[in-house]
């Protein structure tokens, strides 16, 4: 008789999932399904727990809503950079016009939360991708620089015609029915978007949003216009940022010109740093992180901003991949025994 | 050599003159070709060739003159029009999608507006489907289908196959026309010798094409009309050993005779 002892050497699981490219998996056992569902599944057991843990602290529970507002931002953003090669500084603008078509169709309208949120969100990213039409011939800084100026120039125009309220802004705008129906319906929407991209960039319409990125002369001599291309992904991106403008306004009932603050255009640009540029998930993490640790960070006065920078720092510095990037690797890197 | 010939125009380009600046890089060049033709485009460097291309590809705007293609003026259209009305073209340069596996390179061009229209491809426009046909238009072009190199990243690909990822992306959008800007440089001996019968067999199956060359003895053996350039300015027309018998032909390629 041969030797009794079983061999067994060390594998990466995601060796045998992953034939020929990335996009062909070969699945063959329930462990593998597993290793590909449990970061998906993770990510979403946490967000649809997150409103059952914080009902009890109405405050949190409103610090988690603004995860998801930054973390649809931040999706955005990423989308935009990082699959279509146009970086955005405009994040304010379609945040602040989702939020005031929302707030003219609810109030002067009179339409409940459950239509002017849709409605607005459509508008709205009609009115930003024709606003925003003569700029995507720009790239790089030029388009970042352009689309900085179009939230200032909101204001401005607010301000000086005085329109939409002027400097006070809509109040009495209706909010929703219960804490629950607030938390999920944002939360719902958040997952639409992130899935829905993330789905969409490996679809044959997506594939050619990522070539324009890639090789924009190739694409027209492909036969296919670069303008509308990137027309439809602006659109799509500013779909995202409307509608957390808009459900932003219905949560608290009003609307003002700080929802063209420069913050709203920032702020996704150092969550998607963090959490990992490049994956649409990274900025949902990176939102994630950021929101609540400006909110512990409330308590240092005039220091907060300092230890929110070093945070950033930080992050650039050591993890400049990002969360999401580094977290990936580690798990393609997980292994198990198989005999040999 | 291209054997049916019925002399129906299908490009004219008449006194099309591209300057950049003072420089004429393009001087008043006319130049017709017919359906199912193969005419070669030679020159030194710098005597315009490319540019004569960007010009009726669209991707530049010529100071005078015109183009028309089925006797439509197409002069200043857009380049993605041009393409979708099947001049398809390749660039010198290469310019695959570098961050993607060859074969979605072609995926692009499959999913334009004159792939879904005229494409005919088998089973229309799912996603799976439009892979299958990039694999199979690859195969065609000397992919080895079983290989690992289809599903290869395009930036780690070398020259040859990128010069026929660039045949690829025209044969994808079903061209009417195909203009090749150098395709055969950079390539070996025995690459090119493969690829011959290739743009054979295209144009066998009833495509027209422009093929700029360096590499005259191969492209002699498939073009049945030559036009040389120089300075921008065009020299003579003819077939392909009477253009290389022109005194001033012979004189813009001097030092390199060992070519013919
Ligand atoms: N965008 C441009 N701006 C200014 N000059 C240009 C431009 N493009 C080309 N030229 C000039 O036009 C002339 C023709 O260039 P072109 O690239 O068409 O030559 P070519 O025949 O294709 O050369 P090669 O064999 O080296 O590819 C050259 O003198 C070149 O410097
Ligand atoms: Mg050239």
């Amino acid at each position: 008789m041969t030797t009794e002892t079983t061999h067994k050497r060390r594998e990466r699981i995601d060796r045998g999932i992953k034939v020929r490219s990335e996009s062909l998996y070969a699945l063959n056992s329930f462990e593998e399904i597993a290793y590909l569902l449990t970061p998906r599944v993770m990510l979403i057991a946490a967000f649809v727990l997150m409103p059952l843990i914080l009902s009890p602290w109405p405050y949190w529970g409103r610090v988690g809503l603004s995860v998801c507002i930054l973390a649809m931002l931040s999706i955005s953003f990423d989308f935009l950079a990082n699959y279509v090669g146009l970086v955005s500084l405009g994040g304010a603008f379609f945040y602040g016009v989702g939020g005031y078509m929302a707030a003219v169709l609810n109030t002067e309208l009179g339409l409940p939360p459950i239509l002017s949120i849709p409605v607005a969100t459509l508008l709205g990213a009609a009115f930003c991708t024709l606003a925003l039409l003569p700029c995507l011939p720009l790239r790089g800084i030029y388009f970042a620089i352009v689309t900085l100026m179009y939230p200032l120039l909101m204001t401005r125009i607010i301000e000086a015609f005085d329109i939409l309220g002027g400097t006070e802004g809509f109040r009495g705008i209706d909010g929703f029915s219960g804490f629950f129906t607030e938390q999920y319906g944002l939360i719902l929407a958040m997952f639409i978007a992130l899935f829905g991209l993330r789905r969409f960039v490996n679809m044959d319409g997506g594939l050619v949003i990522r070539a324009v990125k890639d090789n924009d002369q190739s694409v027209r001599a492909s036969g296919i216009s670069v303008t509308w291309t990137k027309a439809k992904a602006v659109f799509l991106a500013s779909l995202t940022g409307c509608f957390a403008g808009a459900y932003y306004i219905h949560m608290y009932s009003n609307v003002g010109i700080s929802s063209f603050a420069l913050d709203l255009s920032i702020m996704p640009i150092a969550a998607t740093i963090i959490g990992g540029a490049g994956t649409l998930v990274g900025p949902v993490l990176g939102a994630a992180i950021l929101v609540p640790l400006s909110e512990f960070l409330r308590d240092f006065g005039s220091l907060r901003i300092v230890v929110y920078a070093l945070v950033l720092t930080g992050f650039v510095v050591f993890r400049s991949e990002g969360l999401m990037n580094y977290m990936t690797r580690k798990y393609q890197q997980v292994e198990r025994w198989v005999k040999i | 050599m291209s054997t049916h010939h019925t002399k129906e125009p299908i490009l004219e380009i008449r006194s099309l003159s591209k300057h950049f600046g003072g420089v004429k890089a393009v001087d008043d060049v006319s130049l017709t070709v017919n359906r199912g033709d193969v005419v070669g485009i030679i020159g030194p460097n710098g005597s315009g060739k490319t540019t004569l291309i960007n010009c009726i590809t669209g991707f530049l705007k010529p100071t005078k003159g015109t183009v028309s293609f089925h006797g439509k003026e197409i002069t200043g259209k857009k380049p993605h029009k041009i393409a979708d009305m099947g001049i398809n073209r390749t660039f010198q340069i290469m310019r695959p999608y570098y961050s993607m596996p060859a074969y979605k390179n072609l995926v692009i061009p499959l999913s334009s507006p004159r792939a879904k229209r005229v494409g005919g491809w088998r089973g229309g426009g799912k996603h799976g489907d439009r892979d299958t046909v990039a694999v199979d238009i690859l195969e065609e072009l000397g992919f080895e289908r079983d290989s690992r190199v289809p599903y290869k990243m395009a930036g780690t690909l070398p020259t040859g196959y990128l010069k026929r990822l660039e045949l690829g992306r025209c044969l994808a959008l079903r061209p009417e026309l195909i203009i090749c800007d150098e395709v055969f440089s950079g390539l070996s001996a025995s690459e090119i010798s493969s690829l011959v019968p290739l743009i054979e067999k295209l144009n066998g199956q009833g495509i027209t094409m422009i093929m700029i060359e360096h590499r005259l003895a191969e492209l002699f053996r498939v073009a049945n009309r030559v036009m040389a350039l120089s300075y921008g300015e065009k020299v003579t027309e003819g077939a392909p050993d009477e253009v290389i018998n022109h005194p001033k032909v012979r004189e813009a390629y001097l030092g390199s005779e060992e070519d013919f």
